[in-house]
């Protein structure tokens, strides 16, 4: 099945598809945010962003999109991946495999040696995924709390 | 962390089966390979089966087989059987109310250790377990 997949760049007019494939987002918020990272992403075409789509038969039916990362908080460059989203109809046929496995070949290719992500405790199904394709709890602690303390 | 010991035999007499859901195996097979006792391995695989994680084959020849779904069944869903994966803080009553905050807090620490173990356990299926661990196996091999 994954061999009907094409993995590409992403493109301008991809920006309906990836609003429609992103199920996670609010939905008022959704063309303004998916707006800034065309903008930054696609447009602007700079080294180390890189934002792929998963096309079968002309149609998107899954999005991707990482960067490089450099030292946030002394940390060496690493690849950061975070928006991934596969059709519910095409889940479980390897897309997501194809799409994060050319990310990292992209981000090898960039120059650094890790990938990380964040993601929701909650969201089983994205965890399990990354899971699957190797990635482990890191060496970077996530933290936080409400500004209503302030 | 501690697991019980209950559910790392659960584990490991799961993650075996599961490795072939075709093949069945005794629970001294099973037993043997891990280094545990089969009287103890036995009174697990008696709850696996009723939780029908896996079935029982009868007659000669007989044994084990998996019979859930490997990359649907987390190692929590395994764990969760035996045991309820609490941390117990395990504080001495009768409690003062002056020292009430301080009893919160460590509670409210633990429950944060407990949610990030939970976390990772119940996101690793099966099926990724073993991936991980046949990698693991290949590794070593051309070590």
């Amino acid at each position: 099945m994954t061999d009907l997949v094409t993995i590409r760049n992403a493109v301008i007019s991809d920006f309906a598809a990836v609003i429609e494939l992103d199920l996670v987002g609010d939905p008022a918020e959704k063309p303004d945010y998916w707006r800034s990272i065309f903008d930054r992403y696609v447009t602007a075409g700079r080294k180390g962003r890189i934002f792929l789509v998963a096309e079968q038969a002309g149609k998107v039916i899954g999005f991707i999109v990482g960067e490089v990362r450099a030292w946030e908080f002394g940390s060496a460059p690493c690849g950061w991946v975070f928006a991934l989203s596969v059709s519910p109809h095409t889940r479980e046929l390897g897309v997501g495999q194809l799409m994060l496995t050319e990310m990292c070949r992209r981000l090898k290719k960039a120059g650094v040696a890790t990938v990380r992500t964040m993601v929701d405790r909650e969201n089983k199904l994205t965890l399990s995924f990354f899971r699957s394709q190797g990635l482990r709890t890191g060496r970077y602690v996530e933290l936080e709390k409400p500004l209503d303390e302030i | 962390m501690k697991i019980h010991k209950a559910s790392l035999f659960a584990l490991y007499a799961v993650l075996e089966l599961a490795s072939d859901p075709e093949r069945q195996l005794s629970a001294t097979e099973i037993a043997d390979k891990y280094g545990i006792s089969t009287h103890h391995l036995a009174k697990i695989l008696r709850t696996l089966v009723r939780s029908r994680m896996v079935q029982a084959v009868r007659g000669a020849g007989g044994g084990y087989r998996f019979t859930g779904i490997v990359n649907r069944t987390t190692l929590l869903d395994v764990i969760e059987l035996f045991e309820t994966l609490e941390s117990d803080l395990d504080a001495p009553g009768p409690r003062t109310q002056a020292g009430e905050a301080i009893i919160e807090e460590l509670q409210s620490i633990t429950r944060e250790i407990d949610d990030l173990t939970r976390a990772v356990l119940d996101t690793i299926t099966l099926e990724t377990a073993l991936n991980s661990a046949r990698q693991r196996a290949g590794t070593a091999s051309q070590e």
